[in-house]
């Protein structure tokens, strides 16, 4: 008995040691560029306003959807709020607000005083969602086509160098 | 020049350490019982030159040698010199010398501090700790030399990231190394323990002081680093269940689990083999802590700049370390029938160690399980407070309990028969809080139950205060400061306030019971960055009371960066904690105001704590 539980223990450590071995080439956590290119996992978010679940169908109706997760207590996403207005305002373009771990109340209360960019809004309360988007803080965007492929990934606030970018992508053609 | 001297001294060192191995082996062959003077010598060499060589860096610092690659990238001339001399560890390069230093100097004060003890668990002692200086010295020659050169030689420095620019972030590292690092003493010790079958009571005692040095240095530099998250980061939190923070906690459970299992070694000669897996263990999760910090697989605030090489070469020492404990612990282990009554104090010391081990593994399990299943299965998950809230919140107020019965216990045999005081004890906790819930407003089940757990722990340790001899003084102390810590936590984290909301120059609001106005902005040039300061003022309508606050946006220009500085206002009541933040393109600022209450409580309260480990260490080196 005494030999299982020791080699037991040597196994756990080798294999702790090898996962850590294997993390060190592993591209770090938290970086999420391997996105870009690549279809999105399988989409699941909840509405914002009622009990509809937004998947992949809901986002081929636009050629050019934009996915911001915010939160009302993020001071950042108060900075690019203006730059999402003004996208709101383009054709090709639909953005989808992700409201991360959120109170309903405060949200409403920040999109009735600096305006609602989001053609769809949904939540995402627990901020579990938002994982499989590769979002490890906000705000974050993800500019994706109608077939649900990253364009491109923003990390923190939007800046007029984005909102030129994404204008360039979305009008290219 | 300076980076020819380091580089000479670093090399000599390497040279000391190996003739420290050397000469120890040659002096455990002989068969009388005393160390080779030379070998003091030797040590206490080694010793003064790893601290010349830090000052060599440090001077570097100061007089902005920027022929030094680490100087050019992590300071800048302008720098006040405080933080010219704090840059030389607020990197990774310099901060692997502060470990030589803890490491040199614990393995000469061991040396000359334990001559009661025999010659050859001492020498081995040596050689064991010596064997990790030079992993690390040939660590620092061979990956990350703070000596390399660069030619052409710049002319100015890229500066030290803001909001490492810190007093409280300045002292943080040195606390903390002190402290995991310190550990690494009685790793040697226990492999030497082991090599020389040196147990029991002796070998407890020869370890005992300087768990306590790491413990109350650990203690310390987690403290600091909450109180620098708290002020710094601007979000008002003081404890975030962040990997980095983790990393720090779980040598922390593991030495305060060994200072209790120490005493019954002590007292009563049993659990030997548990003991030193503890002693293993603490210096073992210390490095795993470090390489998860170092090599990048985890992203904070702490991570330097990423380079796997450097992930390599821990990860090789820490594979040779784990690997050697393991090797000598079953070889060593002889299963013993450590006979121990179940109602004893040696239960309840125990019961300690169990729950410590709870805590340890639920956050070894919360840190490492993003990284597994990353690389098992290419999910990127993060395991957040939720989880360690839910599952170490309710654990808590057990523990409390055990913490508060355990010291009446007593060794051997026990008999409870203050029963009586037990419960009148808990119940004046539960009118005690049941009187907060009353006065203030009502919280949940759990709430209560922390605070009736904590004010229980708090009213048996100030019975025990009255009723015992001044022998169990620092105990009293610890566990009366832990009961107040945990109460302090509970009351601050049900009774703060927080208001967010937009203001600009000359608007007022009022929101509740508060009423903000944001009355001036000055923009103010300091030597190493420009700053927005705003002056806002907080009237409180229930209590009539005025306050005005500062907060900041600074600008630094090397490198550039915006940060966000909390006024924060603090008396023995609670803080009121201000952060403003400009909105692009709007003559709005994002206000987020705090008020939190009784929060220099939970501050020393942990002091408190660690005043109580060296009451016991000052207790210990009196006794010995």
């Amino acid at each position: 008995m005494q030999k299982i539980i020791k080699s037991l223990i040597v196994l756990l450590l080798i294999f702790t040691l090898l996962i850590f071995y294997n993390s060190l080439n592993r591209e770090t956590n938290y970086s999420t560029e391997y996105l870009v290119g690549n279809k999105l996992a399988k989409i699941n978010l909840k509405s914002f306003h009622d009990n509809k679940i937004y998947t992949s169908k809901d986002f081929k109706k636009s050629r050019y959807t934009l996915i911001n997760f915010w939160a009302s207590w993020c001071a950042p996403c108060r900075i690019e709020h203006p730059y999402l207005m003004q996208l709101s305002k383009e054709k090709n373009l639909k953005i989808l607000g992700v409201n991360f771990k959120d109170k309903r109340i405060n949200a409403s209360k920040f999109l009735n005083e600096l305006g609602n960019p989001y053609y769809y809004m949904a939540k995402d309360t627990t901020g579990k969602q938002s994982v499989n988007f590769g979002i490890y803080g906000i705000p974050e965007s993800i500019l994706i086509n109608n077939e649900t492929i990253v364009l491109k990934k923003f990390v923190g606030p939007l800046n007029e160098q984005n909102l030129n970018d994404i204008k360039e992508i979305i009008n290219s053609l | 020049m300076l980076s020819n001297t380091g580089n000479f001294l670093l090399l000599i060192n390497i040279f000391l350490s190996f003739l420290i191995i050397y000469s120890s082996l040659k002096c455990l062959k002989i068969k009388n019982n005393s160390i080779f003077k030379n070998i003091y010598h030797i040590s206490l060499l080694q010793s003064t030159l790893v601290l010349i060589c830090f000052f060599t860096l440090t001077s570097a610092f100061i007089v902005s040698d920027f022929s030094l690659i680490t100087v050019y990238q992590n300071s800048h001339s302008l720098k006040p010199l405080f933080y010219k001399i704090s840059g030389t560890w607020g990197n990774h390069e310099g901060s692997l010398l502060l470990w030589v230093i803890v490491l040199t100097i614990f393995s000469f004060l061991f040396l000359i501090l334990n001559k009661n003890h025999p010659k050859n668990y001492r020498l081995y002692t040596l050689i064991i700790q010596n064997l990790l200086i030079l992993g690390f010295l040939l660590f620092i020659i061979f990956n990350s030399n703070p000596f390399s050169s660069i030619v052409p030689i710049p002319k100015e420095g890229l500066g030290l990231n803001p909001i490492l620019q810190d007093p409280a972030l300045a002292i943080h590292p040195p606390l903390l190394y002190i402290g995991f690092v310190g550990s690494s003493i009685y790793f040697s010790a226990a492999m030497a323990s082991m090599i020389s079958n040196y147990s029991g009571s002796l070998f407890a005692q020869s370890i005992k002081s300087w768990v306590l040095i790491s413990w109350i240095f650990q203690t310390l530099g987690i403290l600091v680093g909450s109180i620098w998250a708290y002020y710094e980061l601007g979000w008002g939190g003081f404890w975030f269940w962040d990997p980095v923070e983790n990393a720090s906690l779980l040598p922390w459970f593991a030495m305060t689990a060994l200072l209790h299992s120490l005493l019954v070694l002590e007292k009563r000669n049993t659990l030997y083999f548990w003991t030193i897996i503890l002693c293993l263990m603490t210096f073992t999760l210390s490095v795993t802590g470090t390489f998860l910090v170092r090599s990048g697989i985890l992203n904070s605030v702490h991570t330097f700049a990423n380079d796997p090489s450097r992930g390599i070469y821990i990860l090789i020492f820490l594979s040779l370390m784990i690997f050697a404990s393991i090797y000598f612990l079953f070889s060593k282990y002889k299963p013993t029938n450590d006979l121990i009554n179940a109602n004893s104090k040696e239960t309840f010391v125990l019961i300690n160690n169990w729950f410590m081990m709870f805590y340890l593994i639920t956050v070894l399990l919360g840190t490492l399980y993003p990284i597994f299943t990353d690389a098992i299965s290419n999910n990127k998950i993060s395991v957040g407070p939720p989880f360690y809230n839910s599952v170490i919140i309710p654990v808590v107020i057990a523990f409390l309990f055990f913490m508060a019965i355990g010291p009446q216990a007593k060794w051997i045999k026990n008999k409870f028969s203050n029963l009586k005081s037990i419960l009148l004890v808990l119940s004046g906790a539960i009118i005690i809080n049941f009187a907060i819930v009353y006065f203030f407003k009502s919280y949940s089940l759990i709430s209560n139950l922390i605070l009736i757990s904590s004010l229980f722990l708090i009213m048996s340790s100030i019975f025990d205060f009255f009723k015992k001899s001044r022998l169990s003084f620092p105990r009293i102390i610890s566990h009366l400061s832990f009961g107040f810590l945990i109460l302090f936590i509970g009351l601050n984290h049900n009774f703060s306030v927080e208001k967010d909301f937009n203001l600009k120059l000359g608007e007022a609001k009022k929101i509740d019971d508060y009423e903000f106005a944001l009355l001036d902005l000055k923009l103010s040039q300091e030597n190493n960055y420009k700053a927005v300061v705003g002056k806002l003022e907080v009237n409180n309508s229930n209590t009539m009371k005025r306050r005005i606050l500062y907060p900041e946006i600074r600008i630094y220009d090397n490198p550039q960066t915006l940060t966000y500085e909390a006024s924060i206002q603090t008396n023995f009541l609670g803080d009121h904690y201000l952060t403003m933040s400009n909105i692009d393109r709007s003559e709005y600022y994002n206000i987020k105001f705090q008020h939190k209450p009784l929060m220099i409580w939970i501050w020393i309260s942990v002091l408190l704590l660690s005043f109580g480990g060296f009451l016991s260490l000052f207790k210990n080196a009196k006794n010995n």
